[in-house]
């Protein structure tokens, strides 16, 4: 029998995400110990039997048996979840309280009480993500370092502090509060955008895990609009903007491996799939009079999506859009897109003025695509030599290798300007 | 053909640290059933033997004495073992190099299994 590919990793997710309601936040290293003996057993017994029909079902099983052990062990030890406490005060009443913990509708929540549990408000935001990535989604200390381009004793720091501020949390975050849920929505939403950015536009140079990234975070936002609280249409667009530009990663590199600008790439790679279900996400995202960020860079996403090629684009819609944009979420970097919009739609002129009128410009200063921007326009307007120095400039700038190998090539193509 | 066992031997420090993320997990068991896969269709598997607990109990001499054991800080601790069909020695010794517990440090006991009536 064959395995998903990542089964073990999904299933530690939700193992310790289980586990960690039934003990306790406190002991989160507790739960993820058990875990790692549920995993051990599989190594040791799937060789010799094979694997199990279900094997998501046989791990969580074999989590169960080692939670009931030290619950027997511990329960005297060990502070457990309070609520626990009356469940676990004979060894009559063990069994079947473990089995009422264990109740697969129990179970389904678990990973969602976790999610919304990673993203507390004293956290920062990277730690937010990284925990996620570390707890929800199986991801080893090493790993979440390979996924951030930094340093085992960097992340093991950001995650011991993160956990830390969780074991302090006293319970896990309560889903079933609608008003604490939807405050907390913004937040989960954030964390699983950055998520997906780290994997979109992220600096690891392995593209493998940048995948991986883009996919987890798509994993988790369904997670959340299959719950009937988390099916907001803030979460549809989210979904919707992620699935649209999952759907560009096979092109996103050309036949050379080096990263391949909007414009250049073969948009027959394109995951059919991926768009049609992004755009079905982005109709249901279309209710109530709430408009987010999300909304709009779906649906800019879902222009780019709709044009057979660069030149059938409807730059005036995506203009509007930026502007919209511009209103919800303002920054540099969306006036700098909207910028390049104006310029596909009424000439690199234009582009080159809209970018002298961004107010805080100097933002951009260590921005590499910010220059790649000026040195597009200023080749589209012959100006070879200038628009060389700007991508020089940008090239000095280059987060990772794919960047500077691809801002490489934007300095040779200045080759003949002038 | 001839018969031999394999006996999977490691200490639980190895096999533990072998162990790591559980997408490396992942990965070694999935080494593992190939690697036992392997062995099957070639029709070396006579019988794919146990896993087998890391502790239980030592009875030891005239006495009796019980006690617990292996220890965990053991040198190697038989994980488990498989029946396996050979031509001869040589070719057990040579179907054993592929094993994985050998990456993590581990050791596996090729011992023929005595004919009777010899």
């Amino acid at each position: 029998m064959e395995l998903h590919e990542h089964l073990f990793r999904r299933e530690a997710g939700r193992i310790v995400a289980t586990l960690t309601r039934i003990f306790g936040v406190e002991n989160l290293a507790l739960a993820e110990d058990v875990t790692q003996d549920a995993f051990c057993r599989a190594l040791e017994v799937w060789p010799f039997r094979g694997v199990p029909d279900n094997p998501s079902a046989w791990l969580m099983a074999t989590a169960k048996h080692r939670a009931v052990d030290v619950l027997r062990r511990e329960r005297t030890a060990r502070t457990l979840a309070p609520e626990l406490g009356r469940l676990l005060e004979s060894d009559e009443k063990l069994a079947p309280a473990v089995e009422e913990l264990f109740r697969t509708d129990a179970i389904k929540d678990d990973q969602l009480r976790m999610m919304f549990s990673c993203c507390h408000p004293r956290l920062p935001e990277t730690a937010q993500v990284a925990l996620m990535l570390h707890i929800l989604c199986g991801f080893s200390v090493d790993e979440v370092a390979g996924a951030f381009v930094s340093t085992r004793a960097a992340i093991e720091k950001r995650l011991s502090r993160a956990k830390q501020t969780f074991a302090g949390s006293e319970r896990l975050f309560e889903i079933a509060d609608a008003a604490d849920f939807a405050a907390r929505l913004p937040a989960v939403h954030r964390a699983l955008y950055l998520l997906f950015n780290e994997g979109y536009h992220g600096a690891s140079p392995e593209s493998a895990v940048r995948v991986e990234l883009c996919r987890e975070a798509l994993r988790l936002a369904a997670l959340l609009f299959e719950h009937p609280l988390g099916a907001t249409p803030a979460t549809y667009a989210l979904s919707a903007l992620m699935c649209l530009l999952a759907a560009r990663l096979p092109a996103r590199l050309d036949a050379a491996g080096n990263l391949s600008a909007l414009a250049d790439q073969d948009r027959s790679r394109w995951d059919p799939e991926l768009m049609a279900e992004g755009q079905l996400l982005l109709d249901r995202s279309a209710t109530g009079p709430e408009l987010t960020e999300y909304h709009v860079e779906a649906a800019i996403a879902a222009v780019h999506a709709s044009a057979a090629c660069v030149e059938d684009t409807n730059w005036a819609q995506i203009v509007s859009l930026y502007d919209t944009l511009m209103t919800i979420r303002p920054s540099p970097v969306v006036a700098l897109n909207r910028a390049i919009a104006v310029a596909q739609r009424e000439g690199p002129d234009r582009g080159l003025e809209e970018i002298g009128a961004i107010a805080d410009r100097d933002r951009l200063a260590t921005y590499p695509f910010y220059y790649a921007a000026l040195g597009e326009l200023e080749l589209r307007r012959g100006r070879g030599e200038t628009a060389r120095e700007h991508f020089r400039a940008a090239r000095a700038l280059a987060r990772n290798s794919m960047e500077r190998q691809f801002l490489e090539q934007r300095v040779e193509a200045c080759a003949g300007g002038d | 053909m001839s018969e031999f066992v394999f006996l999977y031997r490691s200490t639980d420090a190895a096999s533990r640290a072998a162990m790591g993320s559980p997408e490396q997990m992942q990965k070694s068991m999935q080494t593992w059933m190939a690697w036992m896969k392997q062995l099957a269709d070639k029709g070396h598997i006579k019988d794919r033997g146990h896993p087998l607990e890391r502790a239980g109990k030592l009875v030891k001499g005239n006495k009796r004495t019980i006690t617990d054991g292996p220890y965990a800080e053991a040198k190697d601790i038989v994980g488990g073992y498989t029946l396996i069909e050979a031509k001869d020695l040589a070719q057990a010794v040579e179907l054993s190099m592929g094993c994985p517990i050998l990456e993590g440090g581990g050791v596996v006991e090729v011992r023929p299994v005595l004919k009777t009536g010899m």
